[in-house]
């Protein structure tokens, strides 16, 4: 085993993390940005906002993420007035703005889906006893809406923002060098695919891992009522005694 | 309406005071199903009103009917004289004309539900603190101090840092009176809060509501505990299918059932 090939490579990869992160976050943040509008037009009374993000998920989460990519990057710059605009131009002839949009505007379907779905599983109850005591619409969802259904989406919510992080692999095929674009020209270069592969895919786990990690840790915060209570705690072993 | 409902309003006080609660001929359906057929009620200060009536009478609906969590079709509310003002919506919908009015009243009316509603991501304390300082704008000292004597009260002091769920049913009931109490509320409404209770847990929630009987509260209170009917309320109100079957002291109207419907309900209450 090379194990100064592997050392070289894991380096070279590791170098590409910063911009891995960079179209993570960015992709993620404006997705919920856009998340955040859609889960607002559904639950509105609004027929057309409701047919609108209805189509919305539809097209976005119907279809593969790299189609939506390519179609972004390739094939908006066919058309003349995208071109000559001075604000989608400058955009989309950016591989790295393209592979942002492109993401934001697929994960936007996926987590105004959870969003709506966490926002109809909180006790219609709770609301009403909202209500019963005078609180306003805003004051309601501020204290009462809002964080039971953050609590809610969470599980689904941080499994999404994961398959986010293996989504920015796609931005290699836009020619951007981010981990698996550096990964993939050492590749080419060695013809080594088992050592290359491995390094990133390796770089991609811990990735993962620690972001599963870090949203178990808020998911644990956040819930002290859907634990056991404090006097049963000691109580109630993961393991039984007597095996 | 039997003849007693008119009895009753004779004798009732006419001393000119402007009732806590005043309720008029409030009907209500949900779709085809005429739930209120005409409802009116009075309550004054002081007044402990046990609303009696099988499952499908509409007293429920009633109490809902007064702090708007359902929107009455017609008839008029008003809280301490104020008149809930109405307007009708594009599709003929009777809804509040007034929001804001709305959620002043509110706040004057504070509610305990069958299935206790305690928000759940909150400790009881915060529970408690949550609306007089977010819909009343009392400082919090002020608050949390109130509301740790509030739960001293109820006896469930020790359970302040508790949450919802870790606690019995009869100590979220309790916690769910207390939160109303802390809105200092001109009448409670209380919707069956026993119903949803371990027989053996309904006696103390049964007296907390005793006490505050006691203390000359004004109580709306739907529920099926005749003893608390009969013993505690000032006066009694049995719905049959919609309509105010009948109206009156509690020991009379158990005493003497007025109308035939009323005696069979508490009939198959004894057996």
């Amino acid at each position: 085993m090379d194990f100064n090939f592997y050392l070289s490579t894991m380096w070279s990869v590791l170098k590409a993390l910063p911009l891995t992160l960079e179209i993570w976050f960015f992709g993620i943040a404006f997705g919920l940005v856009i998340a955040t509008g859609l889960t607002w037009l559904r639950a509105s009374d609004y027929k057309l906002g409701e047919y609108f993000t209805r189509a919305y998920v539809f097209i976005f989460r119907g279809s593969p993420l790299l189609v939506q990519l390519y179609l972004i990057y390739f094939g908006l710059s066919q058309f003349d007035f995208v071109r000559h605009s001075p604000i989608l131009w400058p955009i989309l002839r950016d591989p790295m703005y393209c592979t942002i949009v492109a993401m934001a505007l697929n994960t936007a379907a996926y987590e105004s889906e959870i969003f709506r779905g966490a926002l109809r599983a909180v006790p219609v109850g709770q609301i009403e006893a909202a209500k019963a005591f005078g609180m306003s619409a805003f004051t309601r969802f501020r204290l009462v809406t809002l964080p039971i259904a953050l609590r809610l989406a969470l599980p689904a919510y941080s499994t999404e923002i994961i398959l986010m992080t293996k989504a920015t692999a796609l931005a290699s095929v836009v020619t951007i060098m981010e981990m698996m674009g550096t990964a993939q020209k050492i590749q080419h270069d060695t013809f080594r695919p088992i050592e290359v592969l491995t390094c990133a895919g390796v770089i991609y786990l811990l990735l993962n891992l620690s972001i599963a990690r870090i949203f178990a840790w808020v998911e644990y915060r956040l819930s002290p009522h859907l634990r056991p209570p404090p006097e049963q705690r000691q109580q109630i072993k993961p393991v039984p005694e007597v095996l | 309406m039997s003849a007693n409902v008119a009895a009753a309003a004779k004798a009732a006080p006419s001393s000119g005071e402007t009732p806590a609660i005043s309720v008029k001929d409030l009907r209500k359906c949900f779709g085809d199903h005429e739930v209120l057929k005409g409802i009116s009620l009075e309550a004054h200060k002081g007044d402990v009103i046990s609303i009696l009536g099988s499952s499908g009478s509409g007293k429920s609906t009633m109490l809902r009917c007064i702090n708007l969590l359902e929107t009455p079709d017609s008839g008029e509310v008003r809280v301490d004289g104020e008149l809930i003002k109405m307007k009708r919506s594009r599709d003929g919908h009777q809804m509040p004309a007034d929001i804001r009015q709305v959620e002043r009243i509110r706040a004057n009316l504070a509610m305990v539900f069958q299935s206790f509603n305690l928000w759940s991501h909150m400790t009881v304390l915060e529970n408690l603190v949550a609306a007089p300082t977010h819909v009343l704008k009392r400082p919090r000292a002020e608050c949390l101090e109130q509301a740790e004597a509030l739960l001293k009260r109820v006896g469930i002091w020790e359970r302040r840092n508790y949450f919802p769920p870790h606690m019995s049913g009869g100590q979220q009931q309790r916690a769910a009176i207390a939160r109303a109490l802390a809105m200092n509320p001109k009448v409670m409404l209380f919707d069956e809060p026993t119903s949803a209770l371990d027989p053996e847990l309904v006696g103390e929630v049964l007296r907390v509501m005793r006490s505050l009987a006691e203390e000359g509260r004004t109580m709306l209170v739907v529920t099926h505990e005749m003893s608390f009917a009969r013993d505690v309320s000032s006066k009694v109100m049995f719905l049959h299918k919609g309509e105010v079957d009948s109206v009156g002291e509690p020991k009379e109207m158990f005493a003497r059932p007025p109308t035939p419907q009323f005696k069979q309900f508490i009939a198959n209450f004894n057996k």
